[in-house]
């Protein structure tokens, strides 16, 4: 495609579009655009949209797999990629058309200020994201070329730190308590309720909680945990977990909003490009690209799609009260108050729980469907009796409700040091294969036995993984353990 | 806010920007070592034997792929439709259950393969195996003209082998020469190239000097040798055909097909055709005695003899072979006997195993072959680099 553009042209349009985001309410961080040819996008695209970030062959491989299906014509490019930053930083395509130029620099607003005002993203620290991650990147070249450590070593930490790296606390927003406050904690719980009925029931015995348990609670993030208390462990060691556990945490939030923020988005380069006024060329080309990005994707679900219906749903349900909507939630007076309190407040989970109603999954045609027999086959509609259902299967497939939880119970199980892992089931079963190499990873890292117990058709199992291999530990040691308990 | 930096772009950054070319080195390197890993696996794929070498086959690769703790498949997913969707529908099949029989039981998460040829595969498979104890053989070394390869510089030369930058030195020091003369007439002005500057890059042939070696195949093709024996031993020479093709550019192969009588024959037919009759197996070695001594003289020669037969001789014969067998292995490096003997095969018939344990020689060498798993493993067994330290510390 002929490029039918200056840098002046997106200035010009970048004033206009600033304009209508300061009318529309948007706060935005400053913005920078870099434009970029398709196999620098393809590199930003491998390395996460960073433009500094530490080598790994995965990221090699994430690579290969896009370009192969970029090449194949499998799946085409994204028109911009924005990184969570300040000032932030978007990547426009260079072979891209005015209009679709346009487009996406109302779609980076967008986004650029759901980054900066949903709760989500407080901790993750923009003014510092791009030099962190470079920072990251410097100390692991620096452990690559140390010719007492090696890319091999550095390797092996690494790949078995990604493989956890999404084992971790996943509400950022909630303060995680120290050693000392969770001793605390442990004591005042560990005294007696007071009984109204003391005089007719037995009194209950004080029993001193085990302040030298570790964990004391339950730990879910694993990498850190196993940084901390592995006594074996170096320092390079130590710290590439904790760059991969850093890394994780500021990505977690947009795992935790993908719908949200792609439908806030796509809800305000619509809002924007409506009220821009365009020329009748470019708003037909606009309609196109617009119908496109938010289209239903049958069989799938399109996040963008999903995410700007429901943002125009609840703009419309607030806007002319309807008594449906009235009853369920408050009714707010300024229409555009409740989405922005919204896209502050929430996150996908908590956004398609409060606002997915019945009528739009409906409309959308949402059903859950089930693998049978190397086929999948639909196994619910969006009908009165099972949307809900079908709302809450949707609600364990966003953001980190994909990943299974999995905590730490004790690290010194049999008091021999074993790493007792426990999944909280929640209906769904681990897939064996991947459990076995994962957990794998886990033994590496803490290099001694390592325990996980889990569900697996209903009945209660345990596997272990030590330098004999993989196994699936007998009842009676799973006995004993109760005893120990 | 204040409007926002719009960085151009600029080519020289892009060309300087290939960031990820390190990583995806690194991560061909991990493929590459996968496949490795799996080559048993591969090779006992039919698909491979007696393919051509351009054929580009599929590889699965598990060591690449990144794990996690994820979900089974049981668990269900949530999608759109177009407004006409009812349950029970099936809206998609999931992949990889069209291959293989045991479809859908197992997930196809992230399911990775690669293709390579069977060429870059041969590579891979053969980097560390060799014909062992390969001798000097000082009388006959055959020449072998490999690569063409610099040697110096010459005043003459055709004009693609110019060393230009050899040439504009000699052009420079020439004109400091001239220069330092002050008697010299030349002027402040052009300098031109003379004749005397040029400098050609001096070009080669490499010859270097191989030792012979003659690698020969027997196998038993009489009636006994049921389908799937014959597979198994047409994959072992597949293997060993490909190994001395891909390793050794000088290396002659015979194939000796037997029954009851033996012939030589040649490449296709000895992977292609069938036979019957009975097992004689002293007449494929007495054959190969005959090839050895009128053509390939021991002491010229690396003579390597490998056989492949379901043990099923006739037992008058058995004395006869035992000899020829101990006569090939004084004559050869190494001669390597594979048993073929399928687990279900039914008629388990005689072995030859026990009788050709009296073989005393070193370079003796027996394996037994039950299915196509053990091809491989019983190939390395025999080839692998280190087994010729292995025999001189325990002989």
């Amino acid at each position: 495609m002929a490029r039918n553009w200056t840098i002046r042209d997106l200035e010009y349009w970048d004033a206009r579009i600033q304009e209508k985001v300061r009318e529309f309410g948007l706060e935005c961080f400053s913005q920078e655009f870099e434009v970029c040819d398709h196999e620098q996008m393809l590199g930003c695209m491998a390395y996460h949209g960073m433009p500094a970030h530490y080598p790994h062959w995965s990221f090699g491989k994430a690579y290969e797999k896009l370009k192969t299906l970029y090449s194949y014509g499998v799946s085409g490019l994204p028109y911009e990629m924005v990184i969570n930053a300040t000032p932030s930083l978007a990547y426009l395509m260079r072979d891209n058309s005015l209009c679709l130029q346009i487009l996406t620099i109302a779609h980076v607003y967008g986004h650029n200020d759901f980054f900066r005002n949903n709760f989500t993203f407080r901790n993750t620290r923009p003014e510092l994201a791009i030099s962190h991650f470079k920072l990251r990147a410097d100390r692991v070249r620096r452990y690559v070329e140390d010719p007492s450590i090696g890319q091999q070593r550095v390797e092996e930490i690494l790949d078995a730190a990604h493989a956890l790296s999404l084992q971790c606390r996943r509400d950022t927003a909630i303060r995680k308590l120290s050693r000392n406050e969770q001793r605390e904690r442990a004591l005042v719980d560990a005294i007696p309720p007071r009984d109204p009925y003391a005089g007719i029931h037995k009194p209950r015995e004080y029993h001193a909680p085990d302040l030298n348990k570790l964990p004391l609670e339950p730990e879910e993030d694993i990498l850190l945990f196993i940084a901390e208390y592995q006594p074996y462990i170096g320092e390079w060691q130590k710290d590439l977990l904790r760059i991969v556990h850093d890394e994780s945490q500021y990505f977690i939030p947009q795992i935790e909003t993908k719908i949200m923020n792609e439908g806030w988005a796509s809800y305000w380069h619509h809002q924007i490009m409506n009220s821009l006024e365009l020329p009748e060329d470019l708003h037909l080309e606009f309609l196109i690209h617009h119908n496109q990005v938010v289209r239903s994707h049958p069989g799938g679900l399109n996040p963008y799609y999903l995410g700007f219906k429901l943002w125009e749903d609840i703009r419309r349900r607030y806007d002319n009260v309807q008594p449906s909507g009235a009853a369920e939630h408050p009714i707010v007076s300024d229409r555009r108050e409740k989405i922005f309190e919204v896209r502050e407040t929430d996150r996908d989970v908590s956004f398609l729980r409060r606002f997915l109603t019945e009528q739009l999954m409906r409309e959308m045609d949402l059903f859950e469907y089930r693998h049978e027999q190397g086929q999948m086959v639909i196994s619910q509609i969006s009908d009165t009796d099972h949307w809900e259902s079908v709302r809450d299967s949707l609600l364990r497939n966003v953001g980190m409700a994909t990943v299974p939880v999995i905590r730490i119970v004790d690290a010194d199980f049999d008091h021999n040091r074993v790493l007792l892992l426990r999944h909280e089931h929640d209906g769904r079963d681990l897939q064996r294969e991947y459990l076995e190499k994962t957990l794998g990873y886990v033994y590496r890292l803490w290099g001694r036995q390592v325990l996980l117990e889990t569900t697996i058709s209903g009945k209660r199992v345990t596997f272990s993984c030590n330098n004999g291999g993989f196994g699936e530990i007998k009842p009676e040691a799973a006995e004993r353990r109760q005893q120990y308990d | 806010m204040t409007g926002s930096l719009f960085r151009s772009y600029s080519e020289s950054d892009a060309l300087r920007s290939d960031r990820s070319a390190g990583d995806r080195l690194r991560h061909r390197q991990k493929v590459r070592e996968a496949i490795r890993e799996n080559v048993a696996d591969i090779v006992a794929e039919e698909s491979i034997i007696g393919q051509s070498r351009d054929k580009i086959i599929k590889v699965p690769i598990r060591g690449v792929r990144e794990y996690h703790f994820i979900f089974g498949e049981e668990s269900p997913g949530v999608g759109s439709g177009q407004g006409d969707s009812q349950p029970g529908q099936v809206i998609a099949e999931t992949e990889g259950a069209q291959s293989g029989g045991k479809a859908g039981s197992q997930p196809g998460v992230d399911y990775y393969e690669t293709e390579i040829t069977l060429e870059e595969l041969a590579d891979i498979m053969f980097e560390d195996l060799e014909l062992p104890d390969m001798e000097r053989k000082k009388l006959r070394e055959v020449p072998v003209e490999s690569l063409r390869k610099r040697k110096g510089f010459r005043r003459v030369g055709v004009r693609a082998h110019l060393d230009k930058r050899r040439t504009a030195m000699a052009r420079i020091r020439r004109k400091l020469a001239a220069h330092a003369h002050p008697a010299s007439e030349l002027g402040a002005g052009r300098f031109p190239f003379h004749r005397d500057d040029l400098k050609y890059r001096h070009i080669v042939r490499d010859l270097r000097f191989q030792s012979n070696a003659v690698v020969l195949c027997i196998m038993d093709t009489s009636g006994s040798m049921e389908t799937m024996k014959k597979y198994l031993a047409r994959s072992f020479f597949f293997l060993l055909y490909q190994f001395v093709r891909t390793r050794y550019n000088n290396v002659q192969v015979v194939f000796i097909a037997h029954d009851a009588q033996a012939r030589e024959v040649n490449e296709e037919e000895f992977f292609t055709k069938g036979g019957s009759g009975g097992t004689i197996i002293s007449s494929g070695y007495q054959k190969a005695l005959e090839i050895i001594k009128e053509r390939f003289h021991p002491s010229l020669w690396n003579v390597y003899a490998f056989h492949c037969s379901d043990g099923d001789n006739w037992s008058q014969d058995n004395p006869a072979a035992l000899r020829a067998a101990q006569e090939l292995a004084e004559v050869c490096n190494l001669f390597g006997y594979g048993e073929i003997k399928p687990l279900n095969s039914g008629s388990y018939g005689d072995t030859l195993l026990e009788l050709f344990e009296k073989i005393e020689a070193t370079n003796f060498h027996a394996l037994m072959i039950e299915n196509k798993e053990d091809i491989w493993p019983g190939f390395k067994q025999l080839l692998l680099r280190e087994r010729a330290a292995e025999t001189v510390d325990y002989p």
